[in-house]
């Protein structure tokens, strides 16, 4: 292999699944336990919190991963060129949309963990009234769901990419059957995770 | 009112009126692009090429002014070469195929952008062609005597092959690609379905590591994005984003082996 584009771009689809998909899915299912009230989100985030090697396990599962995965995202996006008004084809529009909904992570999720694991680190305890705060603010709460659903659907409509990346699903019926078994991924984890940012409000 | 009479009458009312095509010109490779309207006699069953011969037998635009006729590129008029793709109402498509009768009027004519343009709607589609090279997309038959007969090919298998066959290197497939472009060095859907017609050929298979690690390497299969585009437009309705997965998965082997294995093919 004279040079990585290979390589680094199966690390990419690769990382988009595992680990950072699998913490998406972790990460909504425990603030899905807001749902259960303000005690219950608690004590399923003082679980995360109580893990042995935390820090390791942050850094390796999730800040290097979706670091790799978000910059050489945004290389991948801003390579690319938008013909969805020529070319209205559903999986063009599903293109446009991974690329625009990955742009718009990257600021969500910067924003994010500075609004969350770094006030933690300076001192705010990470807790249900922390997010309560955060969703004092209304404009807070459209951020946040503009945020989950971009999240939802970069993680379903990718998870198709990275079947068909990774040759799995190669025929056009299987792809149609991918389509529409992402689609299904992307409605319960969006209800999951909206369901999640009320329980907040 | 019966189909032939329909047609008939239908005939008849524009047998005396004109059709209208705006083309976009442009005099040379580093000129500027111009658009330029021509009523052009209608007749029966015209085509884009018909059209286009019409206006250079009396190049005079619609202000009445004598011009330059516009030039394109045809050769085989039954859509098989490819020469002559050109965006026909938005579309990327082959004027040879394109039936005056069922385009919407004005029709508009303008080059496939991707490519270089020549002149008016004559585009240098080399790209393509070093692409070809680049892959291989040959069977290695040449020497110094005769090799004798190749091995048999399993019908099932010449019947799929067969369609990735019919690709005429047209660029309506790059075209239409948003990965295709002047930031990324994409070779595009053609050259790729290309290398899996020759990796199936069982003499072609010869060469098959070669072009796996081609297109592994830069501007190679990376280079898709999945907008799918190419097989919606394609004209001979090649499966290209099955070759493109299908090359994915055969990239993905090829990667281990290269990593892992030790005997090379």
């Amino acid at each position: 292999m004279a040079d990585n584009d290979f390589a680094r771009h199966r690390w990419h689809s690769l990382l988009g699944v595992v680990p950072v998909g699998l913490f998406l899915i972790v990460h909504l299912t425990v603030n899905y336990q807001a749902t259960d009230g303000p005690g219950a989100f608690n004590q399923a985030a003082s679980f995360m919190e109580s893990l042995p090697f935390l820090l390791f396990l942050e850094v390796i599962l999730i800040y290097l991963p979706i670091l790799f995965h978000g910059i050489y995202g945004i290389f991948i996006a801003f390579t690319a060129t938008s013909n969805v008004g020529r070319f209205g084809f559903f999986r063009n529009w599903m293109y446009l949309l991974q690329r625009i909904s990955g742009l718009f992570l990257v600021i969500f999720i910067a924003w994010h963990v500075w609004e969350t694991r770094i006030a933690m680190a300076l001192g705010t305890a990470l807790s249900y009234d922390m997010m309560a705060n955060i969703f004092s603010n209304s404009w807070m709460v459209v951020f946040y769901i503009a945020g989950v659903l971009a999240a939802v659907f970069h993680f379903s409509n990718g998870l198709w990419s990275f079947c068909v990346h990774w040759g799995i699903l190669a025929t056009p019926r299987a792809q149609k059957i991918g389509t529409y078994a992402t689609a299904v991924i992307f409605v319960l984890l969006g209800y999951v995770g909206i369901s999640a940012v009320f329980a907040f409000i | 009112m019966s189909v032939a009479s329909e047609e008939r009458k239908q005939g008849s009312e524009q047998e005396l009126s004109t059709v209208r095509l705006i083309i976009t010109r442009q005099d040379g490779p580093d000129q500027a692009s111009y658009e330029e309207s021509f009523d052009v006699p209608y007749r029966k069953n015209m085509n884009v090429i018909s059209a286009l011969m019409a206006i250079r037998r009396r190049p005079v635009n619609t202000k009445g002014e004598e011009t330059s006729p516009p030039q394109w590129e045809m050769n085989c008029l039954e859509e098989v070469c490819g020469a002559c793709s050109m965006m026909i109402n938005g579309r990327p498509r082959q004027a040879c195929t394109a039936l005056i009768d069922k385009l919407e009027k004005p029709i508009r004519l303008a080059p496939m952008k991707t490519f270089p343009i020549v002149r008016d709607l004559v585009v240098d589609r080399s790209r393509m062609f070093d692409a070809l090279k680049r892959v291989k997309a040959w069977i290695p038959i040449d020497g110094t005597y005769d090799l004798g007969a190749g091995p048999r090919m399993a019908e099932s298998k010449r019947e799929w092959a067969y369609e990735l066959s019919k690709c005429m290197t047209c660029g309506v497939c790059l075209e239409a690609c948003p990965n295709v472009n002047s930031k990324s060095d994409f070779i595009g859907p053609a050259p790729l379905s290309q290398v899996r017609l020759f990796n199936a050929h069982p003499t072609g298979a010869l060469h098959k590591t070669e072009r796996l690690h081609t297109i592994m390497g830069k501007g190679g299969i990376e280079g898709c994005g999945n907008s799918q585009n190419c097989v919606e437009v394609c004209p001979k309705g090649i499966p290209l984003t099955t070759s493109i997965a299908e090359l994915n998965r055969a990239t993905l082997v090829q990667s281990f082996k290269d990593f892992f294995g030790s005997d090379k093919e």
